[in-house]
């Protein structure tokens, strides 16, 4: 039969019929249930299984505090593990499946672990599973992971699209019950900007529920009406089915949107949406949520709240159950027998654990007062509970509660702790919300809704005033005053019976007893030992609960137990949320050279550096092996001429009267007396003393310094200057740009290089050796009056320069020196063959500006000024930086020049074993010199610099390799210079 | 005293008695008038563990561990449970690999199952700079004798298909694994030592917060504290997190910064992921603890900060370092995300010393890497305070390092706190 | 977090990278002399640390390049005050 639970009314659309799968059978439930009422309408109860015992569980809340009922939604790479029945809405083809169970649902293997329960109590594993030792790993560990966890992933890459966005409002409003409608509309009416969320599609919050008449229409037509107003303003910013999840620093809110219904239409929409709300003010109208109380077999399917009984019967029009009992300790449960008198079903019973008078009159009802639940029938949909005046009650429902938590989780994401207020019996927020945040409503303990409604009303106007809005006299809504009266109730003593408190995790009163017992008394302890509260519900309907328990236990007050704290998120969010669009290609940016196009019609193979993507060999046809490319590469170069691509490189443009004394204090060698027209090496410190960095510094006139530094370390070189200048010398005059991506930079090295760029310099500039010697800069023009930057600096140790041009001229300069060169056999290079021609030369790089380097390791002690202060001069004489015994760069070859030699080897005296404290230092970078046709390397050794000639071992234990290298210097090729000055 | 030897056997029988025998897992004390031979201030993993082994090693157990809060409650309270030997610098490489080692015999030393599980540690590799750092590492840890194993990316694929290798912006090239890293029950470590230290006569105070140092003529007396004054022989602090509050009470002040280091878990799933994976160049890195949530963190939050909270921008730097590699998680649900205040030192390393006040000895500075090296810290920290020596692998990690210019920088990015 | 600028009003701290204490400005001037050791390790590794209210350094890397000195509340992240470093840099007599 279908939807045998659905009764005439709700507010669902019982014209559209939508068809929907659990466990594979076909139901059918009607567009505006969530997938929970519509299982409950076709009366299925046992939708799931506990965590630990496989306990039979069936639905027992209608909210996004839902233990028990998650599922796993959809199917293949779209399926959604864990996710809540209670505010998933169904649509057409929705498919659902029950989780944590082997076999069906009904007859679960697992649950085999209910009945050694008695073993598996409160941290059990803790104390067993030790001998013998190995069998952890291997045996034990495995069993418990597999019978861990609740929904499966599919392992498959989440094919939807996530986006994000950033709202900016003057109030926030979390919560769109009769509190959040309230306030929303006086803010609103004063003209301050206002977003209004809520995490139900249907706003209205409570009011959806429960048959409250406000202003003298039902409550939720009343709510729909207002929705629609705040809906026309233009100030008003609506988000249903948006959930905030934390409040983070300076009025910040992060959101998450549910888009789903669009993205299962079209793929390209985003599933969700990740806002983040920028706010001036907020105000928590989030309402409250109901508690359990703890009795024997409290979880059977079947045994709800009684407020999520209510949400059934009169939002989706549900009933749960044939004969329904009512369990409570307040007022407010007796009402889920009066809406259900209403709709016309006889209530089986209300046991009130309070010796008062009867709240109502409940027709047909047996009437316990003073009487508690103590146990319950039923394995897998309830028949009966057991009552402590002794009677027994066949009943199919069991409406429970134990009390209204205020929903303050936000007013704690700052550190507030909760106080407790007896007369609610609850905790409640603090007077310390996070900066700008106010609460409204039973969020705050409000439990009256007439007052709530005036306290919404209040905080909106009083709030927007504060803001600087005129806000108009509006009366707030009006409806009846119900009280509210409670008197706690953490559940009597079960007997042998279980008594659950957290349901998801499986965790009872016994558990919570032995905890104590054993010594873990705060609440933090008992939680962590226990795992009460940390399930996917995170203890929302959990936890107060418990804290009873232990007060009780342990005969202290609730204040001083006190609450675990709450953290972002409310809810759980999908991590696909976070990351938004920063996957696949997108994670990081991506940036190309101005030569990219032209280096890609090469066949050019490119190497992350970075962000960047630079050219790393240019194979030409035949080429199989990168080493063919690259070592005719560096031939080419050195016996006739290459480019290089070197736009990467850092580039600061520096003007001012006092630059040169400003480079001076950054750069450890001297830099006062540059000439006009020159470019000096410069090695930058960390205030440590450790290198920083370094690069080449040009003086183009007097006050105009072109500084370029390591591709790695543009932009911390140039936040540092920055610093030097904004912070340690404030009244140098002194003035930098950062024009890394202004100007497209080529090395052209070789013997040929002059020759080459002499056919595309301009004529009435001379670059002749005598006009245009080593170290030479200036401005230039070329092909016929393109202005350009011209340097005569080497990195691969042969004549070489570095032209610089602005950017968009980039390509063609590349196209027209290959055009220029073709007479020369030109070729380009990529960076594997400029690392192994500054190599071959000695020069260090990345690998050896590691940042545990000083000068003198480097063998740049001489270059270090003594003459005047420079960042990183006097940290730099500390006693262990000039030891003699420091790792020191030096130059490693093959004894057999035949040998593999593998840079991060590390290095042995020739009879060493491999120990750490045999260990001498490190291959720093390796290659294979195509001009000396072996193996070399650089790298650090202790002492290296006094041991040259010495034989040492290059062992590199992780791929195997152990060469007999010789300590030499690190110059391998022309180590006058000569090569640079012709 | 409890001395309750937890067995299968025990187990057995409380189950068919109803539990009844479960004694306090460590005995709650309150503060001897006639003082103590040491004092640890602290009763964090680290604390409880130097307790332990004053006891245990070297026979001292006069001792009392003083915990402002509820034993455990600092970052052996939230950490992201991994463990691990894989270091550069021969200043750290040996402690962690003796750390490790602790680790793998804790269970059995203790009586106490932390879950210690040494399902590997894997970190990948995008370029060839990183696979020369990660080989440089690699050497580092075979010359300790730590383990490692190099792993070409088909053999990655092998082990992880749902690692994205091919169209993610840092294609995997290659990894270094260490396969006895793992992962461990991180609260159960304290509870574990705190019961052994228990057992061998340590007294455990909790809700005592020291509220200052009894220090005359430049000597370290005893302690002042929310349940009065107590007295000392030897004081040995051991706050990470709270390290330079601390010991300004004592006028001392450190290279330290305190900062936030966030971390996350999601709800539990079935087992997907069985080891720890590291994506350096995406900052995250990741795990799945025995109860099925996947573990992961990421960067800290970089300013200075003693809220234990961190805010949007780093969550969602990490959730895309996560998705860059493992895009299966996006359905996956972020279920908590805490902070937790890091000892920033100046090089990323840790101190365990004496200081300039006779009897006061100083153990912080751990960075984010104080979980792993719980038991070492412990161990080595008891020598110091028993023997006055620094023990053999814990000689590099001295306060006046900076002074001297003997920086123990993994990273190499100097006296740059958040950057470590 | 939200950093007010000075000039350009409130901007997100995704903006910024950090720096640290604003001890990180008083570079000692002394390097001839024999404190100078004693005086660079001070400036340079034992920094500010207080849970409360410190001063410390913000670059704006993605705006002006100015550098900031926020003046933030470590417990709460509060912030108090934004100003530009060169001003205060000038004000404690920091020039040339």
């Amino acid at each position: 039969m279908s939807q045998i639970n659905r009764i005439d009314g709700g507010l669902i659309d019982q014209e559209k019929v939508l068809n929907f799968t659990f466990n594979g059978q076909i139901l059918k439930g009607y567009e505006g249930d969530t997938l929970a009422s519509a299982l409950l309408a076709n009366n299925k109860h046992l939708i799931g299984r506990s965590f630990k015992y496989h306990r039979p569980r069936g639905i027992v809340t209608a909210g996004s505090e839902e233990p028990n009922a998650i599922m796993e939604i959809g199917n293949g790479a779209y399926k959604d593990p864990n996710t809540r029945a209670t505010v998933t809405q169904l649509y057409n083809g929705l498919e659902a499946n029950s989780q944590n169970h082997r076999g069906p649902l009904s007859f679960d293997f697992m649950a085999i672990t209910d009945f050694l329960s008695p073993l598996l109590g409160a941290g059990f594993y803790y104390k067993t599973f030790m001998w013998p030792k190995s069998f952890w790993e291997k045996f034990y560990e495995p069993a418990i992971r597999k019978s861990a966890g609740l929904g499966t992933l599919s392992t498959e890459a989440d094919p939807d699209t996530y986006d994000k966005g950033f709202r900016h409002c003057d109030i926030l409003i979390i919560g769109s019950g009769a509190t959040g409608l309230s306030a929303a509309l006086t803010a609103a009416e004063s003209g301050a900007k206002i977003i209004l969320a809520d995490e139900d599609f249907l706003m209205g919050g409570r009011l959806n529920s429960e048959t409250n008449k406000i202003d003298g229409i039902a409550g939720s037509e009343w709510a729909k009406k207002t929705v629609a107003k705040l809906g026309a303003m233009e100030n008003v910013t609506l988000m249903s089915d948006t959930t905030i999840f934390g409040a983070y620093d300076h009025g910040i809110y992060g959101a998450i949107e549910n888009r789903a219904s669009e993205a299962r239409k079209d793929n390209d929409k985003p599933r969700q949406v990740n806002w983040r709300i920028y706010t001036k003010r907020a105000i928590l109208c989030a309402g409250a949520t109901e508690r359990l109380i703890a009795f024997g077999n409290n979880d059977r399917p079947g045994i709800m709240l009684a407020s999520a009984v209510r949400t059934y019967l009169n939002r989706f029009a549900v009933a749960t159950g044939q004969r329904i009992s009512v369990y409570t300790n307040n007022d407010d449960g007796w009402k889920t027998a009066k809406d259900l008198n209403a709709k016309g079903f006889r209530v089986a019973a209300v046991i009130d654990s309070r010796s008062i008078s009867p709240v109502m009159r409940v027709p047909g009802a047996e009437i316990c007062m003073g009487t508690d639940v103590v146990d319950t029938k039923g394995r897998r949909a309830l028949k009966s509970i057991q009552l402590s005046n002794g009677k027994s009650i066949d009943t199919d429902t069991l409406a429970v509660s134990g009390g209204w938590n205020p929903n303050l989780h936000f007013t704690c994401h700052h550190r507030g702790v909760p106080k407790w207020n007896e007369e609610i019996a609850s905790f409640v927020p603090d007077s310390s919300p996070p900066v700008g945040m106010s609460v409204a409503g039973r969020a705050k303990g409000t439990m009256v809704l007439a007052d709530a409604i005036i306290e919404g009303h209040n905080q909106g106007s009083s709030v927007a005033a504060d803001l600087g809005y005129k806000t108009s006299e509006s009366k707030p809504a009006s409806t009846p005053v119900v009280s509210y009266n409670i008197s706690a109730n953490w559940g009597i003593p079960s007997g042998k019976n279980r008594a659950w408190v957290d349901f998801q995790n499986d965790v009872t009163v016994k558990d919570i007893k032995l905890a104590n017992q054993e010594g873990f008394k705060s609440v933090e302890h008992v939680k962590r030992y226990t795992t009460l509260g940390m399930a996917t519900d995170q203890g929302k309907t959990a936890n107060v609960l418990a804290i009873g328990i232990m007060a009780e236990n342990m005969g202290q007050t609730m204040e001083d137990t006190g609450t675990t704290i709450f953290r972002p998120p409310y809810v759980p969010v999908a991590i696909g949320a976070f990351a938004g669009r920063r996957r696949g290609m997108e994670f990081y940016p991506t940036r190309y050279t101005p030569s990219h196009n032209w280096s890609t019609e090469q066949n050019a193979i490119f190497v992350e550096v970075g962000m960047w993507y630079r050219s790393q060999w240019f194979p030409l046809p035949g080429e199989t092996h990168w080493r063919q490319s690259v070592d005719r590469e560096v031939r080419q170069t050195r016996s006739s001429v290459g480019i290089c691509d070197v736009t990467t490189l850092g580039k600061i443009d520096i003007k001012g009267e006092d630059v040169s004394e400003f480079l001076n204090k950054v750069y450890a060698n001297a830099f006062a007396k540059v000439p006009v027209g020159k470019t000096r090496y410069g090695l930058m410190l960390r205030e440590d003393g450790i290198v920083m960095d370094d690069g080449t510094t040009a003086r183009m006139s007097e006050n105009h310094f072109v500084m370029t530094t390591t591709t790695a370390n543009a932009v911390n070189v140039y936040r540092h200057l920055q610093f030097c200048h904004q912070c340690l010398w404030p009244d140098l005059d002194v003035h930098m740009i950062s024009v890394t991506e202004q100007y497209a930079q080529y090395a052209v090295a070789g013997p040929n290089s002059r020759k080459l760029l002499e056919k595309i310099v301009d004529p009435d500039c001379d670059i002749s050796n005598e006009a245009f010697p080593y170290m030479a800069a200036g401005e230039i023009t070329v092909c016929g009056g393109t202005a350009a930057r011209l340097f005569r600096i080497s990195f691969s140790g042969e004549l070489a320069y570095e032209i610089a041009i602005p950017t968009r001229y980039g390509d063609s300069l590349m196209r027209v020196l290959m055009e220029a060169g073709e007479e020369f056999n030109v070729i380009p290079y990529g960076t594997e063959a400029l690392g192994v021609m500054r190599i071959e030369k000695g020069h260090a790089a990345g690998p050896e500006l590691n940042g545990q380097t000083s000068a003198y390791d480097l063998g740049m002690g001489g270059m270090i000024s003594g003459k005047k202060d420079f960042i990183g001069y006097t940290l730099g004489l500390r006693e262990e930086l000039q030891r003699d015994d420091r790792l020191q760069m030096v130059g490693f070859k093959p004894v057999n020049p035949s040998d593999l030699l593998l840079a991060c080897s590390h290095l042995l005296g020739l009879r060493d074993k491999a120990t750490t404290e045999n260990d001498q230092g490190w291959i720093s970078s390796c290659i294979y010199s195509p001009i000396l046709g072996h193996y070399l390397g650089i790298g650090f050794i202790k002492g290296g610099h006094n041991r040259k000639g010495e034989n040492v071992r290059a062992v590199d234990l992780v791929r195997g390799n152990d060469v007999e290298v010789e300590i030499c210097s690190p110059h391998f090729v022309d180590p006058e210079g000569e090569r640079l000055r012709v | 005293m409890s001395k309750t030897h937890y067995s299968a056997f025990k187990v057995l029988k409380e189950a068919l008695t109803g539990h009844k025998g479960w004694e306090p897992t460590w005995r709650d004390a309150e503060p001897k008038a006639d003082g103590y031979d040491v004092i640890i201030v602290g009763g964090g993993g680290h604390g409880l563990a130097t307790a332990y082994y004053l006891a245990k090693n070297h026979g001292i157990t006069n001792v009392a561990v003083l915990e402002r809060g509820w034993i455990g409650s600092g970052n052996v309270g939230r950490n992201t449970t991994i463990i691990r030997s894989n270091y550069l610098l021969p200043g750290n490489e040996p402690f962690y690999e003796l750390s490790l080692q602790l680790w793998e015999n804790l269970e059995q030393d203790l009586n106490y199952n932390a879950m210690i599980s040494q399902r590997g540690i894997m970190n990948l590799i995008h370029s060839d700079a990183q696979r020369d750092a990660f080989i440089r590492r690699g050497n580092s840890m075979l010359f300790a004798d730590a383990g490692c194993e190099y792993l070409e990316a088909k053999e990655v694929k092998e082990r992880y298909p749902f690692l994205d290798m091919n169209n993610a912006r840092f294609p995997i090239k290659a990894a270094l694994a260490q396969p006895r890293g793992g992962t461990v029950r991180h609260d159960a470590v304290a509870w574990g030592y705190a019961r052994g230290a228990s057992d061998l006569g340590v007294d455990i105070i909790q809700n005592c917060e020291v509220t200052g140092f009894n220090i005359e003529n430049g000597k370290c007396l005893g302690v002042q504290t929310t349940k009065g004054d107590i007295k000392a022989n030897r004081v040995g602090v051991c706050v990470a997190g709270s390290s330079s509050r601390v010991m300004e009470k004592a006028g001392i002040k450190l290279p330290i910064e305190s900062h936030v280091l966030q971390a996350f878990v999601t709800e539990g799933l079935k087992p997907v992921l069985d080891n720890v994976i590291t994506f350096g160049a995406g900052h995250f890195y990741c795990s799945q603890s025995d109860k099925g949530g996947l573990v992961f963190g990421g960067d800290l939050d970089s300013y200075n900060s003693y809220a234990q909270r961190g805010n949007l921008p780093v969550v969602e730097d990490v959730c895309s370092g996560g998705m860059a590699i493992m895009p299966m998680i996006g359905r996956a649900r972020l279920l908590r995300m805490w902070g937790g205040v890091m000892d920033m030192s100046m090089d990323g390393s840790p101190f365990i010393d004496s200081t300039e006040v006779k009897e006061l000895f100083f153990n912080g500075g751990w960075c984010y890497g104080g979980f792993k090296a719980t038991p070492a810290s412990g161990y080595c920290y008891a020598h110091l305070l028993a023997t006055d020596v620094p023990h053999e692998v814990a000689t590099a990690y001295r306060l006046d390092r900076f002074r001297r210019g003997a920086m123990i920088d993994e990273k190499g990015v100097g006296p740059q706190p958040n950057l470590h | 977090m939200i950093i007010n600028h000075p000039l350009l009003g409130p901007r997100d701290s995704e903006e910024f990278v950090y720096l640290g204490s604003t001890d990180l400005i008083d570079r000692p001037t002394n390097w001839e002399k024999s404190a100078a050791a004693e005086d660079f390790y001070q400036y340079q590794y034992i920094r500010e640390n207080i849970a409360g209210d410190i001063q410390e350094l913000w670059y704006h890397e993605q705006g002006d390049q100015s550098w900031l000195i926020v003046t933030r509340n470590t417990l709460t992240h509060e912030i108090k005050n934004v100003e530009f470093a060169q001003d205060f840099s000038r004000a404690k007599g920091r020039g040339k």
